[in-house]
């Protein structure tokens, strides 16, 4: 309930007089989360170590050049921009839809086959794995249909890759996380807030846009902020639907040119040259690793911020 | 959809109609007048007329024969209440007794449940409710929740949500301001809040909470006010304070309180009912319910506060 008197200090419990069984438990649990923290913080040295002399803000803002030379082959601006454009691109789809949808299971849900139909759906995209999605993706948007969204090559094929066609797909990889998201918020608030609200004389759809929807957007943006993520990390839809290249721009209309060029991100930057691609830049390799994860590290402290999650109090059920 | 007998003109002597309630789905009440006068021109009287007596003046709501079930389980049965202005009439009875069900079928919340149905007439001020536009009638008959429950937006917005035209913030502040202070003022919140109208209301204590929820129902300018067992998620100063706003509001609008708290009962109510099991078992001036109660029900349920 609301107050709660102060807990009176007395002789703190002591785990020694436990069982040997559960001090163990007691020091595994120990052990795993500081272990966690020595792997997170062992990730993030080793690809700033091996990589440091490429991790230097000049090279965020130089081209990319293709160079067989690990000194000479540029910075990483395409692939940046590319990470860049695909999460905006994604998360511009899948945020209206994803919202959409979950507002429509939790406060209409009607008819319930529709229903669970939906529910199944969502589920199935969230258990596809990306590859299938972007091969899925190509064969789509190689139609005549989509011819817009990329370029014709002479002799009229589709070319089928962009950032068009990419986002599209990466905003599938979005669209669950943040239905899941949203959902779980709505839930979370209790149903005398909605009858608070229709007391008003409000009617459901006012409901939604002013009470209920701002009630979730804490949990909203955690959804947004997960599937930013997904999005900076994914390889395959990017190999398969962007191209792994340099930015290549399309016809000569400013941003749309971009747009429906091909391109690379940070993580097709790193598998290429890694040890295990073409381009065997490993020390770039490494510094690209890096910029990856201070980006996504970034996002999570700055969408907690914008998100409001701190310091908000929530309604008793 | 509704069975209506065709002579329920004749009012009282008349069984009352039992309405099924679907969600989505306008109640209505089939006039008689439309099988029975011929005037077919599709006009719709209020269904139900209150004979004008002395009190007729003073009474804002009258509940006749209501009775409400959930998928078939009767939880009020036949209650027959008028609800005056200038006083504070109070629910009282053990829990499960149906209070909050006969209080929020006053404003036709129970049609949000979709297993509630109902029969027996509502009016207020001589219209049946199930006649009026359910927002128009939901500002008139106001309600304040067990929980508070202020919305995710400032202090300002909150008080001037139900002025405001749905899913919209027009009228914009400079218009509303003076609107929105006299509710502050009238529910006692002003002084404590009014260097920082734009802090999120949820910042708010639990008691400021819950007089901000009453404040954003009286911004609407409602002529019932009804309340939920209000003070029960709250320390008893602001039990104190609700109160005190409580006895204060009943001479400008008509109050119906539900508590299960008999002392609280004591302090705010005019005019008592006392239900059990759904049905109204006594009904009269609080010191005569307190006082002197005539049925053996509410003298064995009043006794166990007073003894
Ligand atoms: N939404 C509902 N669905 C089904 N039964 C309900 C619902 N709300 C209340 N009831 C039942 O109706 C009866 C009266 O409940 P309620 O009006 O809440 O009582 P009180 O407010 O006096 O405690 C109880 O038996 C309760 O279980
Ligand atoms: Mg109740």
């Amino acid at each position: 309930m609301s107050a709660v008197a102060p807990r009176r200090k007395g002789a703190k419990e002591s785990a020694a007089t436990w069982s040997v069984l559960d001090r163990v438990g007691l020091a595994a649990c120990w052990v795993a989360g500081i272990g966690l923290c020595v792997v997170c913080l062992a990730i993030i040295g080793f690809m700033f170590v091996k990589g440091i002399q490429y991790v230097r803000p000049d090279l965020l803002f130089s081209r990319t050049i293709a160079s067989s030379n690990e000194a000479g082959s540029g910075g990483y601006f395409d692939p940046l921009v590319g990470t860049l454009l695909l999460i905006v691109i994604g998360i511009a789809i899948a945020l209206p839809l994803g919202i959409g949808i979950a507002v429509w299971l939790t406060e209409y849900g009607r008819p319930s086959g529709l229903a669970r139909l939906v529910e199944s759906g969502v589920e199935v995209v969230a258990g596809t794995p990306s590859i299938v999605l972007a091969i899925f993706g190509l064969a789509v948007f190689q139609g005549k249909l989509f011819a817009f969204l990329s370029f014709t090559q002479q002799g009229g094929g589709v070319w089928g890759r962009s950032f068009f066609t990419a986002g599209i797909m990466m905003s599938l990889i979005a669209l669950p996380l943040i239905v899941a998201s949203t959902r779980e918020a709505l839930r979370s608030i209790p149903n005398h807030v909605r009858e608070a609200s229709y007391a008003l004389g409000k009617t459901r759809a006012a409901t939604i846009r002013r009470v209920l929807l701002p009630g979730a957007r804490p949990g909203i943006a955690t959804g947004a902020t997960l599937a930013m993520g997904r999005i900076a990390g994914d390889t395959a839809i990017v190999i398969l639907l962007l191209g792994g290249s340099a930015l290549t721009t399309q016809g000569n209309v400013p941003v749309l040119n971009i747009l429906k060029g091909g391109g690379s991100t940070l993580t097709t930057f790193v598998y290429a040259n890694s040890p295990a691609g073409e381009g065997n830049k490993p020390d770039k390799a490494y510094a690209a690793a890096f910029v990856l994860l201070v980006i996504v590290v970034a996002l999570n402290f700055g969408l907690d911020l914008i998100g409001g999650r701190r310091g908000r109090t929530a309604w008793t059920k | 959809m509704d069975e209506v007998t065709s002579t329920a003109h004749r009012a009282a002597a008349v069984p009352p109609p039992v309405r099924r309630i679907v969600l989505d789905d306008q109640p209505t009440v089939v006039t008689p007048g439309a099988n029975g006068n011929g005037n077919g021109n599709g006009t719709r009287t209020p269904a139900v007329r209150f004979a004008a007596s002395d009190t007729a003046a003073r009474e804002r709501m009258r509940v006749e024969e209501l009775t409400i079930a959930y998928a078939g389980r009767v939880a009020v049965r036949d209650v027959t209440l008028p609800v005056r202005q200038g006083e504070v009439l109070s629910l009282i009875g053990p829990s499960g007794c149906g209070k909050t069900t006969l209080l929020r079928s006053l404003n036709r919340l129970t049609e949000l449940t979709p297993t509630a149905t109902r029969g027996g007439r509502i009016a207020l001020d001589g219209q049946d409710v199930d006649e009026l536009d359910v927002t128009l009638l939901r500002r008139r008959v106001a309600m304040v929740f067990q929980q508070p429950n202020p919305f995710p937006m400032s202090i300002f917005d909150n008080v001037a949500y139900g002025l405001r035209e749905q899913g919209t913030k027009r009228p914009g502040k400079r218009d509303l301001a003076p609107r929105v202070e006299e509710a502050l003022r009238r529910a006692g919140l002003w002084d404590e809040v009014a260097d920082d109208l734009g802090r999120p209301a949820l910042r708010l204590s639990g008691g400021q909470q819950q007089r901000l929820c009453i404040a954003r129902a009286l911004a609407v300018e409602p002529e019932v006010l009804l309340l939920d067992e209000p003070c029960s998620a709250l320390d008893p100063r602001s039990t104190q304070t609700i109160e005190d706003l409580i006895v204060r509001l009943r001479a400008e609008v008509a109050v119906v309180i539900v508590t299960h708290n008999l002392q609280q009962a004591f302090r705010v109510a005019d005019h008592v009912a006392f239900m059990y099991l759904g049905e109204l078992v006594e009904y009269g001036p609080a010191a005569d319910v307190f006082g002197n109660p005539r049925a053996r029900r509410t003298r064995e349920y009043v006794s166990g506060s007073f003894g």
